[in-house]
C-alpha cells in the first residue's frame, strides 16, 4: 500500500471527506430544531468544509499513477472479508470534486425553496452527499453496496416529500428502478464473492482482488449482466430510462441538481470499476451492443428533448442525449473516448446542473414550467437570461466551454471505434443545438406573453452566487482542459491494458457489424 | 511577433469583457470606445504583421499552451501567421474598424447600446482566432465562435419574434454544415495524426494518402463552407440574417464571417488540389449559387435584401474560382467583395437610417439630391458590385472569369457571365429605385430625410475610395499583380499539384475584359430602361410574361417551403412520435405493466396473510409434509 493516507496527507481524509456531511446532519438534527438560520448555516458550512476539503487533497494527489491514494484498510467483518477499504484514483477524484462542488451549490441553491420540513430537507442532502462520497470511494464490494442504497434513501425523500404534484408516483418509479438494479447488482456480488472464495479459499469483498480475480467465461456473462443492467438503469441509458423525467420533474431543484450532477455518474462509474473491472472479457463482447444503445439514447434523447412542452423534461430527456455520449466513448476503449467519457460527466454535472438550477430559478418566479407560459423572458430578467444562454451554448457544445472538449473528444474515440457511429452520434449534436436553441428562444425571446412577467425580479445575490462558479468552471474547462485531463491519463491507460488482451478477438466482430452497416 | 499575433484577438477580448461588464451601469453611451479603439489597435498590430510577413516563404507560428491533450491527440492554442492569414486580418480588422465607427453613429440612442458593442467585440476576437489559428480544430473553434456572434447580432432585438427566429434558423443551419466540417476534422486527424496545417498539408503534399480520402475531407470541410458561406442549399439562413442591425449585415454576413468559407477551402488548397473531385463540386455549387441567389436578388423589395442575395451571389463566385483552382482571384474577390459590399451595405444603412427605418424600396426615389453623400459613395459601391471598369470588382471578377474561361471551364465562364449579367441590372435597378426618379416616400418620413452624421459618412468615403481604386492598384496587371505576387507562396505548393503554371497577360485576356465590361455595361443600361426611362409598365409587363417563373423566383424558389414540408416537419413529427409512441406508450407501458403484474401477485397472495396463527401453522405443517415426502420418495 504505497498510497496510504498516512504517507500521503497525515490524516484520514477520506472518511472525514466521506462523513463530514454527516457529522453536520447530525448536529443539526440534535441541537438546532427550529432554528433556521443555524442549521442552513451548519450545512452550508458541513458542505463547503467538504468541497474545502476535496480541493486540498488534490495538492497531495499524485497524477501520475493509476493507482488508489489516500488509502485506508481496516478489517471490519472478518468472516466474511469484508474491509473498510477506501481509495481514489484519478476517475473518482474528479467525481469526488464535482460531488462536493455541486452539493455546495444545490445548498445554498435551495436557501429559500423548501418551506415544509426545512430542516429533514437539508439533512437529507447532507445525507445523500455522504452516500454519493463514499459511492466513489469504496473499495470494498460490501461497502460499495451499503453506500449505494444509502444515497438512494434520502433520495427517494427527497423526491416522495418535496416533489411536485405527482411526487409519489415519481418516486416510487426511481427507487423501483433503481431498486430493481440493486438487487440485480446483490445477486452477482454475492455470485461472485462465492465463487472466488471457492477458489481460493478466502471470502473476500475486496474490488482490487476481485479485479484480478481472472473470472471465467459463464461468471463473467452473467456478472457483467447483472452489473450491467443495474448501472445502465442509474445512468440512465436507452430504454431503461423512463424513470429519469419523471424524476426530475418532480423532484425539487437540489434534487434534480444533484440527481443529474451526480447520481447519473455513478451508473457509468460502476460500469469503469466493475463491468470493465471484473468482467474484461464479456464486457468487450458486449462493446457492439452497448454502442448501438448509447448512439440510440443520443439522437433518441436529442429528438425526445425537441418536442417537450415542459422545460425540466425537455433538460431531462437531454440527459439522456447526453448520457449516451458518455457511455459512448467509454466503451470506444481508446484514450480519447475515455478520457473525453470521464470528463464529459463532470462537463454535464455543471451544465446540467445550472441548467436545473435556472429552471428552479424559473419556476420560483413563475410557477409554471410550461415553454408556452414563457416567452420574452430577457425583458424583465436580463442577467438571468445571459446564465442561462451561457448553460444552453456550453451543453450545445460551444467550442470555449466545456461540453465542446467533452463531445468532441468522445466522437473522437467513437470515429475511431467505427466511423459510421460517430457519423450518427453528430447528428445528436444538430438536435442539441435545436431544442437548446429552440427553448431559449420561446423562452427568453420574441414578444412578452404575459404582462405579469415584467414585475419579476431578476436574479438575486444569491441565486448568481450560485450560478458564477458553474459558469466559471464552464468557461476554465473549456478553455484549459489539461488539468482535469491528466488526472485521467494514467486510470484510461489502466482501463485500456485491462481490455486490451481481449480486443483481438472484438476486432472480427467490429469488421462484421461495419460491413454490416455498409462501412463509411 | 510571439507578442504581436497574440495580441491581435486579445484586444477585442478585452473590449468585450469590459463592454459586457461595464456597460449597462458605467460606459452607457460611451460605450463605443473601447472597442473602437482596440479594433484599431488590432488593425495597426495587423499592419505590423503584414510588414513582418511580406516575402516570406515559410509560415510563422507562434504556441500559446496545450488546449486538448489526450495521449496521442495534442492540439495547441497556436497561431500561424502567412501571406493569407495577414490578408484576412487587415480585411477583418481594417474593415471592422470602419464599421465599429459607423455603428457609434447608426446605433446611437439603442437601449442595447453597450450590449452591441460587445457582442461586435466578440465577433472580432472570434473572427481573429478563426483566421489565426494554426490548426483544424481553432478553426472550428473561430467557426462555431463567430456563428454564436451572429445568432446574438441576428437576434439582437430578440423581442421581434422574426428576429430571434432568423437567428436560430442562422445557428440550425450552421449546425448542419459543422455536422461535415467536424467530421471532416475527425476525419483529418484520423488519418494524418494530427490538425495542424503545416503537418496536415506536407503530409498530403507527400503524396500517398487515398485521393478517396481526401475526396471524403474536402466534402466534408465544404460542407461546413457551405453553411458558413450560405452556399446551395444552406443558404437560406442569410437572407433571414438581415433582420440584424445594418453594421452587423456589412461586417458579419457581407464582408467577413461569410467569407470564412473561402478561407477554409484557400487554406485548404493542398488537400483540395489533391482531389480533383472535389474541386469540380465546389465549383459547381459556386456557380449554380451564383447565378441562382442573383436570380432572387432581381425582385427583392427589401433593400437589405437585395444586398443579401447579392452577397449569396457573390460567394458563389469565390467558390467558382476555388474550384479550378483560381486560389488567389477568389481571395482577391473577397477582399474587394468586403469593401464594395461593406460599403453597399453601410450606405443602405444610411438610407435607411435616414428615413427613420424604411427598408421597402418601393417607398423611396428621388434620394440622390437629399443625402448626396450617401449616394455618391453608393454609385461607388454599385460600380464596383456590377464590375465596370475600372472599379474595384472589375478587376476581381473578371480574373475569376478569365482563369475558367481559359482553364477550359465554358460552363461555368458562361454561368458566371449570365450572373454578372444579372448582378449589374439588380444592382442598378437598387440605385434607380432608390436614388432617381420621383419620391415614391410617405410624407411624413420625408419630411425628416436628412443625411447621416459624420461617423456614419467618413467610412463610407473611405470605402467608396476602396471600392474605386482598390481593385486596380492590387490587380493590375491581372493574375500578376501586387496581391498575386504577395500571395504566390501560401498557394505555391497547390498550384505545384495541379501544374498551373503562370501564363503572360495576352489579348485573349484583352478580349475577355471587354466581354466582361460589356455585359455589365449592358445590365446597367437594361436597368435604366427599366426604372428610369418606363418605370410605370415595363416592370410589370415583364413579371406579367413570364408570369410561373417570376412568382418561384419572387418566392425564393420555394426552398424556404420544401426545408419546412420536408426535414423540419419529418423532424417535429418523428419527434412527438418517438415520445408519445415509443418512450409514453411502449416502454413506459412495459414499464407499468410489470408494476400492475406485482400488484395482481400480491392481491392474489395476500389473502394468505391473514394474520392468524392457525392457519400459518396448518400451512406449515401441510408443507413440512410435503417436504418430508418428498425427501423420503425420492
Amino acid at each position: 500500500m504505497e498510497f496510504g493516507f498516512a504517507e500521503q496527507i497525515g490524516f484520514r481524509a477520506l472518511s472525514l471527506l466521506t462523513f463530514l456531511p454527516s457529522l453536520g446532519a447530525l448536529i443539526m438534527v440534535l441541537f438546532m430544531r427550529g432554528r433556521p438560520s443555524a442549521y442552513k448555516a451548519t450545512a452550508l458550512v458541513a458542505s463547503l468544509a467538504t468541497f474545502a476539503l476535496s480541493v486540498y487533497m488534490l495538492t497531495a494527489f499524485d497524477s501520475s499513477t493509476a493507482a488508489f491514494q489516500f488509502q485506508e484498510n481496516f478489517v471490519w467483518i472478518e468472516n466474511f472479508g469484508i474491509n473498510y477499504h477506501m481509495g481514489v484514483d484519478g476517475i473518482s477524484m474528479l467525481m469526488l470534486l464535482l460531488t462536493s462542488f455541486l452539493s455546495v451549490i444545490a445548498i445554498i441553491g435551495s436557501w429559500n425553496y423548501v418551506k415544509d420540513r426545512e430542516l429533514a430537507f437539508f439533512a437529507s442532502l447532507l445525507i445523500l452527499e455522504t452516500g454519493m462520497i463514499g459511492v466513489f470511494t469504496s473499495m470494498d464490494l460490501f461497502l460499495f453496496y451499503v453506500f449505494w442504497e444509502v444515497q438512494l434513501i434520502p433520495m427517494y425523500f427527497i423526491i416522495g416529500i418535496w416533489g411536485g404534484a405527482r411526487r409519489i408516483y415519481a418516486a416510487t418509479k426511481f427507487f423501483l428502478y433503481t431498486f430493481t438494479g440493486s438487487v440485480l447488482m446483490l445477486v452477482a456480488t454475492l455470485a461472485v464473492v462465492w465463487w472466488y472464495g471457492k477458489e481460493s479459499g478466502a471470502l473476500t469483498f475486496d474490488i482490487l482482488t476481485l479485479q484480478n480475480a481472472g473470472f471465467p467465461s459463464n461468471i463473467q456473462f452473467w456478472g457483467f449482466l447483472a452489473f450491467f443492467v443495474a448501472f445502465a438503469i442509474k445512468v440512465p441509458m436507452f430504454p431503461v430510462h423512463t424513470w429519469l423525467p419523471d424524476a426530475h420533474v418532480e423532484a425539487p431543484t437540489a434534487g434534480s441538481v444533484i440527481l443529474a450532477g451526480v447520481l447519473l455518474k455513478m451508473g457509468v462509474y460502476g460500469m469503469i470499476r466493475f463491468c470493465i473491472g471484473f468482467f474484461p472479457e464479456a464486457t468487450v463482447n458486449a462493446v457492439p451492443y452497448i454502442m448501438v444503445l448509447s448512439v440510440i439514447a443520443i439522437v433518441y434523447g436529442a429528438a425526445v428533448s425537441l418536442v417537450q412542452p415542459d422545460m425540466k423534461k425537455l433538460v431531462a430527456y437531454s440527459s439522456v442525449s447526453h448520457m449516451g455520449f458518455v457511455t459512448a466513448g467509454l466503451f470506444t476503449f481508446n484514450q480519447q473516448g475515455i478520457e473525453g467519457s470521464v470528463l464529459q460527466m463532470v462537463n454535464h454535472g455543471i451544465l446540467t446542473g445550472a441548467l436545473f438550477q435556472m429552471v428552479g430559478f424559473f419556476y420560483e418566479r413563475t410557477h409554471t414550467r410550461e415553454i408556452k407560459d414563457y416567452g420574452g423572458m430577457a425583458r424583465p430578467l436580463p442577467i438571468a437570461a445571459a446564465f442561462f444562454s451561457l448553460f444552453v451554448l456550453g451543453s450545445l457544445g460551444l467550442p470555449g466551454l466545456n461540453g465542446f472538449v467533452g463531445e468532441f473528444l468522445i466522437l473522437l474515440g467513437v470515429f475511431q471505434y467505427m466511423k459510421v457511429f460517430a457519423v450518427i452520434a453528430s447528428l445528436g449534436i444538430i438536435l442539441g443545438a435545436g431544442y437548446l436553441l429552440w427553448m431559449y428562444q420561446r423562452t427568453m425571446f420574441g414578444e412578452l406573453t404575459n404582462e405579469k412577467w415584467l414585475s419579476l425580479k431578476d436574479l438575486s445575490a444569491r441565486e448568481v452566487l450560485t450560478l458564477v462558479p458553474l459558469a466559471a468552471m464552464s468557461v476554465v474547462i473549456g478553455v484549459w482542459p489539461g488539468p482535469f485531463l491528466e488526472m485521467l491519463h494514467a486510470p484510461s491507460l489502466e482501463i485500456i491494458a485491462k481490455v486490451e488482451p481481449f480486443m483481438a478477438q472484438q476486432h472480427s466482430l467490429v469488421q462484421m457489424a461495419s460491413t454490416f452497416l455498409g462501412g463509411f | 511577433m510571439n507578442y504581436v499575433l497574440p495580441l491581435i484577438p486579445a484586444l477585442p477580448l478585452v473590449a468585450f469583457f469590459i463592454t459586457l461588464f461595464l456597460g449597462k451601469w458605467w460606459l452607457k453611451d460611451s460605450a463605443h470606445w473601447i472597442p473602437i479603439l482596440a479594433m484599431a489597435g488590432s488593425f495597426v498590430l495587423s499592419v505590423a504583421a503584414f510588414l513582418a510577413i511580406r516575402g516570406e516563404e515559410h509560415a510563422m507560428v507562434v504556441e500559446l499552451w496545450r488546449w486538448i491533450p489526450v495521449g496521442d491527440f495534442q492540439v495547441p492554442i497556436a497561431f500561424q501567421l502567412d501571406q493569407l492569414s495577414s490578408v484576412m486580418l487587415l480585411v477583418v480588422t481594417g474593415v471592422g474598424t470602419l464599421i465599429f465607427i459607423y455603428s457609434k453613429g447608426y446605433m446611437h440612442g439603442d437601449p442595447g447600446y453597450y450590449r452591441f458593442f460587445a457582442y461586435l467585440s466578440l465577433f472580432a476576437f472570434s473572427m481573429l482566432m478563426l483566421v489565426l489559428g494554426a490548426n483544424y480544430l481553432l478553426l472550428y473553434l473561430g467557426w462555431e465562435a463567430v456563428g454564436l456572434c451572429s445568432y446574438y447580432l441576428i437576434g439582437f432585438y430578440y423581442h421581434k419574434p422574426s428576429a430571434a427566429s432568423a437567428g436560430k434558423k442562422a445557428f440550425l443551419t450552421n449546425r448542419v454544415g459543422d455536422f461535415g466540417f467536424g467530421l471532416g476534422v475527425m476525419l483529418i486527424f484520423v488519418t494524418f495524426g494530427s490538425l495542424d496545417y503545416l503537418h496536415v498539408f506536407e503530409a498530403v503534399e507527400h503524396g500517398g494518402t487515398s485521393e478517396g480520402i481526401l475526396l471524403a475531407i474536402g466534402l466534408l470541410l465544404f460542407m461546413g463552407a457551405m453553411g458558413k458561406s450560405a452556399q446551395f442549399p444552406l443558404h437560406v439562413w442569410l437572407p433571414d440574417a438581415m433582420e440584424g442591425p445594418t453594421p452587423v449585415s456589412a461586417l458579419i454576413h457581407a464582408a467577413t464571417m461569410v467569407t470564412a468559407g473561402v478561407y477554409m477551402v484557400a487554406r485548404s488548397s493542398v488537400i483540395f488540389a489533391s482531389a480533383p473531385t472535389a474541386m469540380l463540386v465546389v465549383g459547381a455549387v459556386g456557380a449554380f449559387t451564383a447565378i441562382f441567389a442573383a436570380s432572387i436578388g432581381l425582385v427583392q423589395n427589401d433593400i437589405k435584401r437585395v444586398m443579401a442575395y447579392s452577397t449569396v451571389s457573390q460567394l458563389g463566385y469565390m467558390f467558382m474560382a476555388l474550384g479550378i483552382g483560381a486560389w488567389i482571384p477568389a481571395i482577391f474577390h473577397l477582399v474587394t467583395h468586403a469593401f464594395f459590399k461593406a460599403l453597399l451595405f453601410l450606405g443602405s444603412g444610411s438610407v435607411i437610417h435616414s428615413l427613420g427605418g424604411e427598408q421597402d424600396m418601393r417607398k423611396m426615389g428621388g434620394l440622390a439630391r437629399k443625402i448626396p453623400f450617401t449616394y455618391w459613395t453608393l454609385i461607388a459601391g454599385a460600380f464596383a458590385l456590377a464590375g465596370v471598369f475600372p472599379f474595384a470588382g472589375f478587376w476581381s471578377k473578371d480574373e475569376i472569369l478569365g482563369m475558367n474561361f481559359k482553364g477550359g471551364g465554358y460552363i461555368i465562364w458562361a454561368v458566371g457571365l449570365i450572373a454578372a449579367f444579372i448582378t449589374a441590372f439588380y444592382t442598378f435597378r437598387l440605385i434607380f429605385m432608390t436614388f432617381w426618379g420621383e419620391s415614391r416616400m410617405d410624407p411624413e418620413v420625408e419630411k425628416h430625410v436628412h443625411e447621416s452624421p459624420w461617423s456614419m459618412v467618413v467610412p463610407l468615403m473611405v470605402l467608396g475610395v476602396l471600392s474605386v481604386g482598390a481593385g486596380a492598384l492590387l490587380g493590375i496587371p491581372p493574375e500578376g499583380g501586387l496581391f498575386a505576387k504577395f500571395l504566390e507562396p501560401v498557394f505555391e505548393p497547390a498550384n505545384q499539384i495541379l501544374g498551373v503554371h503562370h501564363e503572360a497577360f495576352a489579348a485573349i485576356d484583352v478580349i475577355l475584359m471587354i466581354v466582361s465590361l460589356a455585359v455589365a455595361l449592358s445590365g446597367v443600361a437594361l436597368a435604366y430602361v427599366f426604372y428610369v426611362r418606363r418605370p410605370d409598365d415595363l416592370p410589370q409587363k415583364a413579371g406579367a410574361i413570364s408570369q410561373p417563373l417570376y412568382k418561384a423566383v419572387l418566392n425564393k424558389w420555394y426552398i424556404d417551403e420544401i426545408y419546412d414540408a420536408t426535414i423540419i416537419r419529418l423532424t417535429i413529427d418523428g419527434s412527438r412520435w418517438l415520445w408519445r409512441v415509443v418512450d409514453a406508450g411502449v416502454i413506459d407501458g412495459a414499464v407499468n405493466g410489470v408494476a400492475r403484474l406485482w400488484d395482481i401477485a400480491g392481491r392474489i397472495v395476500s389473502p394468505f396473510q391473514t394474520g392468524r396463527v392457525q392457519n400459518y401453522a396448518v400451512v406449515m405443517f401441510v408443507g413440512l409434509f410435503v417436504i418430508v415426502t418428498a425427501v423420503i420418495v425420492f
